[in-house]
């Protein structure tokens, strides 16, 4: 069962996130948003850029909030698939900060590459210094922000990293077609951060195709 | 009474004009019984036609008179700010061709010969009553439709969406199917079979008779009930407790709290219904496939405009959600506008006429997105 990270919803971080989507989003464009939570980007994606978007969600209170900002939404869980969805029938397909707490995250981020044209996939960077520090000095499950829940109540139950999405994405020949990286509410420009992002990047949101 | 639509009426509109049913024969002439609530718009665009589940009737919200101390089936759904809010919309609901409240069924006098039709009303189809529906709807000055409907009244929500694709504007699938399981139809052979070896059945001639198929009729109406609801429902309603006893008689009366609510429900239920009308009722369920003559569910949305939202409940285990995800999945397929919940629910398949709240509070926000009213 997919749970929300629902206190990083009031933060910064997600007004930053929800923000640098829909500038990556074209507008008019067909827009699958899974895992859309109580649907406040895909709203936002229609009205500012006249998309037309339905979104996929596991939590029936979550789905309820959705349908009454107007929006189309189907209950589901992202785990078993998206087979109701025909080839490349979308435009983007977004996974905002979902991946990390999907049970199959590959098969999930495959079934949203059969399915769209560019996906999004954002997540939390485990490989951040703080986290690492957390780690080093606590010797203790890291939780921040953006990681809010202990170790027995986490959704967050494939957590990654940069380097690891970057491996995943060269052993199946997926093509990453741009990264932002967030830290402290803030997008982190420059070729050191890129060179060593994945040591100073809080959270990440690549676009990728295949 | 605030939010009630207060004192209602039944209408009755006689088309003198044959019918052509699915099985090729022909209705000379027929009844529908029908109410409305709220008013027609000047565009003649915000009408919506609720429809019935099996046993239901035309009388679904209000009261018929002051003193009655039922209000209609759907009373909780429809009215001023209700789901359906008759402030906004204009409510339509008929009875069901081949039922026994009004529209003609096989307890009508058939004009040709001055007697009840009984087994010589033609088998009739879902199909079939949307037609008849069609005709109510015309008579009423209706351009555009949103539909809506649970269980078996899902089912003729489907079939108004797929063979009257330009009109409707809207359709609400709830706790619903495309088509029955097979567990389903044998549960309404069950019922039938009850019916038709009452010993007082006489062919369905009982019309007349002085000793009526009731016992054939409680016992497929027990059966029934099994079905609306869950074993947790039955768990937390009855568990084993006993009938206004604290131990058992050791003989075949009522012993247990469950047996006395089946006999009950059996019981009131010949008072109000047709032996013959459940016959052909859920023989036109057992036999509705959205797909027919389409080749799959998807091409049967194909021309469909209507905006589509389908709600299944988590312990309905006659219609259950996998049922509502086909017909979603199709959709989807199809490239329509569909939302779909699958609400938790402890109450079964009748989660439908008991789970309000929710219900309510999709509906509304559903109704509003179609008519742009958000």
């Amino acid at each position: 069962m997919l749970k929300q990270n629902k206190d990083y919803g009031k933060t910064k971080g997600l007004r930053l996130n929800y923000k640098i989507i829909t500038e990556l989003v074209d507008e008019n464009s067909k827009v699958l948003d899974l895992g859309c939570g109580d649907g406040t980007l895909l709203k936002q994606l229609i009205e500012e850029k006249k998309v037309r978007g339905i979104g996929v969600e596991i939590n029936q209170d979550s789905v309820i909030t959705s349908i009454e900002k107007g929006l189309s939404i189907i209950q589901g869980n992202i785990d078993e698939g998206l087979k109701e969805f025909n080839d490349k029938e979308y435009d983007w397909v977004i996974l905002n900060q979902t991946v990390q707490s999907t049970d199959r995250p590959d098969f999930v981020i495959e079934e949203m590459l059969r399915v769209g044209k560019k996906v999004v996939v954002s997540f939390p960077n485990f490989a951040y210094w703080k986290v690492r520090l957390y780690l080093l000095f606590m010797g203790r499950m890291p939780k921040s922000k953006i990681l809010p829940f202990e170790w027995y109540n986490t959704p967050n139950i494939h957590l990654l990293t940069i380097n690891d999405f970057y491996k995943f994405c060269h052993k199946r020949s997926i093509n990453i077609l741009q990264e932002i990286y967030m830290t402290r509410a803030k997008v982190r420009h420059g070729v050191l951060i890129k060179a060593i992002s994945n040591f100073f990047t809080e959270e990440v949101i690549f676009v990728i195709s295949k | 009474m605030g939010n009630s639509v207060g004192i209602v009426e039944t209408k009755y509109l006689h088309i003198d004009e044959p019918l052509i049913l699915d099985s090729g024969k022909i209705l000379q002439e027929y009844d529908i019984a029908y109410e409305t609530y709220g008013e027609l718009n000047k565009e003649k665009s915000n009408a919506i036609l609720v429809l019935h589940a099996l046993t239901g009737d035309a009388h679904a919200a209000g009261k018929h008179q002051i003193t009655d101390k039922k209000v209609g089936w759907w009373d909780e759904m429809i009215g001023p700010n209700k789901a359906f809010d008759t402030t906004k919309y204009f409510v339509i609901s008929s009875n069901m061709l081949g039922g026994c409240s009004g529209t003609t069924g096989p307890s009508s006098i058939n004009p040709q010969t001055g007697k009840e039709y009984g087994l010589e009303f033609p088998v009739i189809t879902v199909g079939d009553a949307v037609k008849v529906q069609k005709k109510l709807v015309d008579f009423l000055g209706v351009n555009k439709i949103m539909v809506a409907g649970g269980s078996m009244g899902g089912m003729q929500a489907l079939e108004w969406a797929t063979t009257h694709s330009d009109m409707v504007e809207a359709c609400i699938i709830i706790a619903s199917t495309s088509k029955l399981s097979t567990q389903a139809i044998a549960f309404n052979a069950v019922g039938r079979n009850a019916i038709l070896s009452d010993p007082n059945f006489n062919n369905g001639n009982y019309y007349q008779c002085e000793n009526q198929p009731k016992r054939g009729l409680s016992i497929a109406r027990m059966v029934g009930h099994i079905t609306y609801l869950c074993e947790e429902a039955m768990q937390n309603k009855f568990a084993r407790r006993f009938q206004d006893k604290d131990k058992p008689d050791f003989d075949f009366n009522i012993d247990f709290e469950v047996e006395s609510y089946l006999e009950h429900q059996g019981k009131s239920f010949v008072n109000r219904f047709d032996a013959n009308s459940y016959l052909y009722i859920t023989k036109a369920v057992d036999y509705y496939d959205t797909a027919q003559g389409y080749g799959s569910l998807e091409k049967a949305f194909e021309d469909s405009h209507a905006k589509f939202l389908v709600m299944s409940f988590t312990s309905d285990w006659l219609f259950p959600t996998y049922q509502s995800k086909e017909i979603v999945n199709a959709l989807v397929k199809a490239h329509k506008d569909v939302s779909f919940c699958e609400i938790k629910s402890p109450c079964g398949h009748d989660a439908f006429l008991l789970e309000f709240e929710t219900q309510t509070k999709i509906i509304k926000s559903f109704l509003n997105k179609v008519n742009h009213l958000c």
